[in-house]
């Protein structure tokens, strides 16, 4: 079983105590003296990184939300001066105004090494022709995903959103070896593969690296059988490292990078932290990255942690459960996360104020599709077509641009709306069938 | 090899580390880089058991050293080199170099001992030169020398060196650094503590950055070079915005 560093991934358990408790000891000593949030959060708590003798100390100082990397832009939490910073990324954030991260250049070395080991663990290696596609919303990401490819030193061909159907040739012409992409994605290739009587064994496809999305068993398998590949996914977080936190491994097994992040689950309400290999929300620390620590982020996903695995493909990282479940309404479409919310507050700046809304998500061939019923209320009160188109597209373009979502707006009448709402649900999912 | 955790030293009141963890994997160079005063060189004699801390756990090879009495450090397999190398000026070289390999004389290991002073003169051959000198008629580097090579003498794993370029040229420092790389070659581990931090953190694998008693940056050698922190606080750079 071939691994990216040898020296970190095996390493033993009291190895990894040693290495976390320091490693975490110094992120706090930084963030207290450079970042007046963490500081303030912890001299609210009466407490000082001094209190933290021990990984399981961390469970006294206070959570992070996403709330709270909002009310911080732009560089509230960023532990370095900017001229320390070579890259800005920015995710939507929930208040409206972006949540903005920042990267050394030290921090891009270690997302790259992470990314690398999740190739590695995917079984890609420096023979491999990877073939990228990634949505508008997902550069961030699909630039990660593309350095490191570069860095083990694959071949890559690092596609935006194309044409699918040109993806499929250049999948078969240019002999791709490895698809990263969404799983929402990968799912559209194989039906449209099957569409054009594409015969995926002539292909020399083999290996699928799907990520940014809940993966289930069963759009696992239909990846697998669809494109005649083996599927490899990944966990991580837009507000650092992409997809950097836990990598699978030729077993299955999703690896969490403990040497840079310390996981715990929780429970979603009480906050109190659950038993090993019981299911909550997982809340990360980041403890190598300089310029944008995290300290206990509530992520939102519901998973469990197994300490201990024994795994035998010699990785001694604690393994977790891909999660399928959110402790939040964060919708995931496309790969891009978005709250209901965000949405909310798109119409509302398009509108003066944001009138009742349903978001239906269903899958046209396989692609997630994502139509926003508006009801058609005083705000949206117009005598011309021409200025209700014009508001429609204005609220298209800022979806696009502010949360990098691509829906459909669909205006519709006050009794379609309370027929929409009678589930009492502001997202339905439509089954594709019904819709088609 | 050796591992930290929690270490808490004070000075009367004033506490001079605060919650110190590190390691040092075996065959590792790591430089400990910080101010003067900021707990560096208390940190060795902690370890080395010439100060007594106030709490934590030191570790070596897996075994817990740590309210052990210095010479029990030295048969452990930790040597230091003190700061301001510290050899005895009144003594011959070759004195100075059986000091050093004292415990060692006590366990009836001459013919051992006799071999590997000819090995640390293999390293230093200034010193077979100078054997019967007084050690205070030596330069500043000759006396750096010295004192590492009476740190060999007692076969250690761990070399513990403190502020080896202190007060030396330039050119010496840099041969003085060769011979901590060449030393780490043959297989030794070393936790060094250096005023010149571009220097140790070249050489080194890793490094820890010590304010005030606590580590507040740390990491492979290279990537701390890059550090923009560390290259203001300590490589000279300025440290104005780039708005200012």
């Amino acid at each position: 079983m071939r691994l990216f560093n040898r020296r970190y991934e095996t390493i033993s358990r009291d190895d990894i105590d040693q290495i976390q408790l320091e490693r975490l000891q110094s992120t706090l000593n930084k963030a207290y003296k450079n970042i007046a949030f963490y500081q303030g959060e912890m001299k609210h708590r009466d407490i000082s990184p001094r209190d933290v003798s021990s990984v399981k100390d961390l469970s006294k100082i206070g959570f992070t939300t996403r709330d709270d990397l909002s009310y911080n832009y732009p560089y509230g939490l960023f532990a370095v001066p900017l001229r320390d910073i070579v890259r800005i990324n920015s995710t939507s954030g929930i208040t409206g105004k972006p949540t903005v991260i920042g990267y050394t250049k030290n921090d891009l070395g270690v997302w790259t090494e992470l990314i690398s080991r999740l190739y590695t663990g995917a079984g890609v290696t420096a023979d491999d022709i990877v073939q990228m596609s990634f949505d508008f919303g997902m550069a961030n990401w699909g630039r990660s995903m593309r350095t490191a490819a570069e860095h083990i030193e694959a071949s890559v061909i690092p596609m935006s959103y194309l044409n699918p159907a040109k993806e499929l040739m250049i999948m078969s012409d240019y002999r791709t070896s490895c698809l990263v992409t969404t799983p929402s994605h990968a799912l559209h290739l194989s039906w449209l593969a099957k569409e054009k009587g594409i015969q995926v064994e002539n292909l020399n496809i083999s290996r699928a690296i799907l990520v940014s999305e809940p993966l289930t068993d069963a759009d696992r398998s239909r990846v697998e059988s669809g494109l005649g590949v083996h599927v490899s996914t990944a966990y991580g977080i837009p507000e650092g490292m992409g997809p950097g936190i836990a990598y699978e491994c030729g077993e299955g097994r999703l690896h969490i990078s403990e040497d840079h992040f310390i996981v715990e689950a929780v429970h979603p309400e009480t906050g109190n932290p659950v038993a090993p290999g019981d299911e909550g929300e997982l809340v990360v620390t980041t403890i190598t990255t300089k310029a944008f620590p995290l300290i206990r982020f509530r992520t939102g996903d519901i998973s469990r942690i197994i300490p201990d695995a024994g795994c035998p493909c010699g990785r001694t990282f604690s393994v977790m459960d891909v999660p399928m479940e959110r402790s939040d309404d964060m919708l995931t479409f496309r790969g891009v996360k978005v709250y209901p919310d965000q949405i909310k507050s798109v119409l509302a700046d398009v509108l003066g104020e944001a009138p009742p809304f349903v978001i239906e998500m269903y899958k046209v061939k396989e692609l997630d599709h994502m139509d926003i019923h508006v009801e058609e209320g005083e705000a949206l009160f117009s005598d011309t077509i021409k200025r209700l188109e014009n508001i429609i597209t204005r609220i298209q373009g800022d979806l696009l641009e502010l949360l990098g979502i691509r829906a459909n707006i669909k205006l519709v009448e006050r009794s379609t709306m309370q027929e929409l709402l009678e589930g009492g649900k502001q997202v339905i999912y439509r089954d594709t069938l019904s819709k088609e | 090899m050796i591992k930290v955790r929690n270490l808490s030293t004070y000075y009367r009141k004033i506490r001079a580390l605060d919650n110190i963890s590190l390691h040092v994997w075996p065959g590792e160079i790591v430089s400990l880089i910080g101010a003067n005063g900021s707990g560096k060189t208390t940190l060795l004699n902690n370890i080395s058991g010439v100060v007594p801390f106030h709490s934590g756990q030191i570790s070596i090879n897996g075994t817990d050293v740590s309210r052990k009495r210095p010479e029990d450090i030295v048969s452990i397999g930790v040597s230091q080199v003190p700061e301001g190398r510290q050899v005895f000026s009144s003594l011959t070289v070759l004195d100075n170099l059986k000091l050093g390999a004292y415990l060692r004389y006590r366990k009836w290991q001459r013919q051992a001992i006799s071999e590997d002073m000819e090995s640390v003169f293999s390293v230093f051959p200034i010193l077979k030169e100078r054997l019967r000198q007084r050690a205070g008629t030596l330069s500043g580097g000759e006396q750096q020398m010295l004192a590492i090579a009476r740190g060999l003498m007692a076969k250690p794993k761990l070399l513990m060196l403190d502020e080896p370029s202190l007060g030396l040229a330039p050119k010496i420092t840099m041969e003085i650094l060769e011979v901590i790389v060449s030393l780490k070659e043959q297989g030794l581990t070393i936790l060094l503590v250096e005023q010149n931090a571009r220097a140790a953190l070249k050489i080194s694998d890793r490094g820890y950055v010590i304010e005030t008693g606590s580590v507040v940056i740390q990491g492979e050698g290279r990537e701390l070079l890059g550090d923009g922190d560390i290259k203001r606080a300590y490589l000279g750079r300025d440290y104005r915005e780039f708005w200012e």
